[in-house]
């Protein structure tokens, strides 16, 4: 069979068109984004349909209308994403579906790259709707195939729900044949597909029933299963990922526990559970986020009046914050059998190796892990590489534009979600605020509206404005707030991976005829203040701010300029060092990463890519553009 | 067989396309591979980590602290911040050159090249400490430097993948255009990483 180096994410698209999917949407946001990516380049080989839907809501309810038709289809999100796709998810529950829907979203444990650590394996609970949650891009790929058998048999959404560690490592990927969509697909009339207050109930009946079952078929699923070690009265149960920080910690421990692998942590499959019930004194749960297969087994003890000790997040064991890795899980897995028995916790720290019970004894490797941490060593300082705007990124002139006229003013700066959040570092120490997905334009509405002698000014990026920026704006309009928005047009979804999104010339697959016009919309929407400026002439971009702050209302600023990752420059900049006094002006307003100083002096180094703003700001005029 | 492998480097500098290309190999070898990578949150000049393990019978991507066999650092100080990854006597395949950080430039924090670079020696013996960026540039591109330093790690003895392999992987995931310039890139590289073999 043919291996490919395939990402979790790169896997879970394939596993989709090797179950014939026949729509796919999405909105991007890491650690999710390379599902759909992965798809829109197979799409048209494969004849499905891929989109980067304008939200999440948007992406949710696409898919779902396909899969009312009796087709195949897939939503991809992270998990913050899901808030905002909530609102169809739950009462997809209820009404169903025909077509398999899995909806696939993201976690981000640490967090990586998000707002929160929120468990979507929780909201799978809280909309009644069974989770897949994978340990290996294999195990996804064969997850999602498994979903849309699920989905189809039970006619409701399944979500499979990889973390970071999942959706982002690359394996050696069994590949398997790709199935083409059908093509007679539709849609049958049926009153069953309006959701009245009467069929919620009748259908809420059925949703509850639905869980028992879901219990029932995973015990049987090949996603869980269980090694008993009749020797020990141990036993780990781990959920996705953190099956494999167990397993290597097993093995460099040298332990032999039983372990409970759990694939599909909600609902929690009871036979596998009821085995190790009978075989163990003590269960360790090892999972990340939230306790969700921990307290369902500590439901299932109590309801079974099992005479168990269950350890984990609840007896605060396991941490609920952050992501694991093997190293936390050998301390976690050591701590748990440190405390067997009351006796040892009075015995010098390594007695646990010579404990009575015999099975699960430490080797020399784990002792030599812990002597090789024990002589940890120490480092130089290091210097501080936070991340920073790219050298030329225009937010960057933006922000400084704004900064310069409005810091005599005691303006706020309202953020939202992008590249742009970068701003908020020194030296440019922009925005104020950043929430979630545009917010930055309402929070600034409601600031404005207690705050009335102070200038609210709102930064929102082109895709976060196509996504949930344009109901903030008429918001502004429609209430009269006296705000200014500044939209930070750099044509694509920059920080997710320069997704498109409407206002450009392509579509998920192709070219996009109609791109909209963002000046266009904010006109129609009302606002009687709009200047589109190049974010780069400084002058110009200063002239914007200082107007649009001084005028009564709504104004917006569209600063449009495309992101310096996808232009090829065409000029560099150099610093004359006759010409420089070394006042360090450029390099302390700015904070571009292309400028260093050597000894006395500023220079340019070869990242630069010709933005220019330091040649507007310099006071000698020493820095001039030179041909690449 | 295991083998651990941690990259790091700063954003732009190729660490995941190197991380890519050793699996590859080492796929074509036989080999069960996982790779991942803990990035910051933006395109470029943040700290990137990449993880590579090679071998049979493998659960996560992640590789423990104190477990890498080899470090393959492309700028100087991400290679000592990684440090903590590498099993004692454990191989560093490092850069010499720098990516000095805005944070340097306004007076935030401190690049101290001496005591960084004497880090790496005394965390081990088995240091190949190159000037890849000028390798690469006499190559034809700075860009090159993660290829000059994959041609230093064909050197080693014991890999589990033919070098011809890595340099075949390497080649066939870059531009058409940029062919010629990444294999004189890799042998620049393979004939340094030749003398510190010489050396031992």
């Amino acid at each position: 069979m043919e291996k490919r180096l395939l990402m979790g994410n790169e896997a879970i698209a394939w596993g989709a068109v090797e179950a014939g999917v026949a729509v796919a949407a999405a909105y991007p946001g890491t650690p999710s984004s390379e599902v759909l990516e992965t798809l829109s380049h197979l799409a048209p080989e494969y004849g499905f349909h891929a989109e980067w839907s304008v939200n999440e809501k948007v992406a949710l309810e696409v898919a779902s209308g396909a899969a009312y038709t009796g087709a195949r289809a897939l939503a991809a999100m992270k998990q913050v994403g899901l808030n905002v796709a909530a609102d169809p998810l739950m009462s997809l529950a209820y009404i169903g579906i025909k077509g398999g829907l899995v909806l696939v979203v993201a976690d981000d444990p640490g967090p990586h790259s998000s707002q929160t650590e929120q468990d979507s394996r929780k909201f799978a609970a809280f909309a009644k709707l069974p989770v897949f949650d994978p340990s290996s891009p294999q195990e996804a790929k064969e997850m999602v195939k498994a979903a849309f058998v699920l989905s189809e048999e039970f006619h409701l959404p399944v979500i499979l729900r990889p973390t970071t560690r999942t959706a982002h490592m690359a394996q050696d990927v069994a590949m398997e044949t790709a199935n083409l969509p059908a093509r007679d697909y539709r849609f049958e009339k049926d009153p069953k597909w309006v959701i009245f207050p009467s069929l919620s109930y009748k259908k809420h009946i059925l949703l509850n029933q639905a869980q028992k079952d879901l219990a029932e078929k995973f015990s049987h699923s090949p996603f869980n299963h269980l090694v008993l070690n009749p020797e020990s009265s141990e036993g780990i149960v781990a959920s996705g990922v953190s099956y494999n920080y167990v397993m290597e910690a097993c093995e460099t421990l040298g332990i032999h526990p039983s372990i409970l692998k759990i694939g599909t942590p909600y609902p929690l499959p009871s036979q596998p559970v009821l085995d190790l019930f009978a075989h163990c004194a003590r269960i360790l749960v090892v999972e990340e986020q939230e306790p969700v297969v921990e307290d369902q087994l500590i439901q299932m003890a109590w309801k079974e009046e099992a005479k168990i000790e269950v350890s984990g997040k609840q007896d605060g064991r396991v941490p609920r914050e952050g992501e694991l890795n093997v190293d936390k899980v050998i301390a976690i897995i050591k701590a748990f059998l440190r405390q067997r028995e009351p006796k040892d916790l009075a015995q010098p720290p390594h007695a646990w190796v010579q404990s009575t019970l015999g099975t699960m004894e430490t080797t020399e490797a784990a002792s030599a892990v812990e002597a090789a941490h024990e002589h940890s060593f120490e480092l130089p300082p290091l210097p501080l590489r936070t991340p920073v705007l790219c050298a030329g990124c225009p937010h960057r002139a933006s922000f400084y534009a704004f900064k310069e006229v409005g810091r005599r003013q005691d303006a706020v700066f309202t953020g939202d979600i992008g590249c742009y959040t970068l701003g908020t570092i020194p030296p440019l120490d922009m925005l104020d605020t950043c929430l979630c997905m545009g917010a930055g334009v309402t929070q600034a509405i409601g600031m404005s509206k207690v705050e009335p002698g102070r200038k609210h000014v709102a930064f929102i990026g082109d895709s976060t404005f196509f996504h949930s920026g344009i109901p903030g704006m008429i918001n502004a309009v429609y209430n009269q707030a006296d705000i200014t928005i500044v939209i930070l047009d750099n044509r694509t979804t920059a920080m997710t991976g320069h997704q498109p999104h409407p206002g450009l010339e392509r579509t998920a697959t192709g070219p996009n005829p109609k791109a909209i016009d963002i000046q266009g919309i904010v006109k129609a929407c009302g606002v009687e203040f709009v200047r589109e400026v190049d974010p780069y002439d400084l002058k110009a971009m200063k002239e914007a701010a200082r107007e649009a702050m001084v005028y009564k209302g709504t104004a917006v600023v569209i600063a449009k300029r495309e992101c310096v990752a996808l232009v090829k420059p065409e000029v560099k900049y150099v610093v004359d060092p006759k010409a420089c006094t070394g006042c360090e002006l450029c390099l302390k307003k700015l904070g571009c990463p292309a400028m260093a100083k050597d000894k006395t002096l500023v220079v340019i180094q070869d990242n630069c890519s010709g933005c220019g703003i330091c040649s507007q700001i310099c006071p000698q005029k020493a820095i001039q553009g030179v041909s690449r | 067989m295991k083998l651990d492998i941690v990259i790091a480097g700063v954003g732009g500098q190729g660490s995941v396309l190197a991380s890519r290309v050793i699996a590859q190999a080492a796929m074509a070898a036989g080999w069960e591979v996982r790779t991942t990578e803990t990035i910051g949150m933006a395109q470029r000049e943040g700290s990137v980590v990449s993880h590579v393990r090679i071998g049979s019978q493998l659960y996560g991507a992640l590789v423990p602290d104190q477990q890498a066999d080899i470090l393959f650092g492309l700028e100087l100080a991400e290679t000592a911040r990684a440090l903590m990854k590498l099993k004692p006597g454990g191989v560093i395949i490092a850069n010499q050159g720098k990516v000095v950080p805005a944070s340097v430039s306004l007076g935030l924090s401190h690049y101290a090249e001496e005591p960084i670079r004497e880090s790496l020696y005394q965390k081990t013996k088995r240091v190949m400490l190159v000037d890849a960026d000028a390798l690469a540039m006499e190559a034809g591109n700075s860009k090159t430097v993660n290829v000059v330093l994959l041609g230093v790690l064909s050197a080693l003895a014991g890999l589990p993948f033919r070098r011809d392999d890595l340099l075949q992987v390497i080649l066939e995931s870059v531009p058409k255009k940029a062919v010629a310039m990444n294999q004189e890139a890799f042998e620049r590289g393979r004939k340094i990483g030749v003398t510190f073999h010489d050396r031992k």
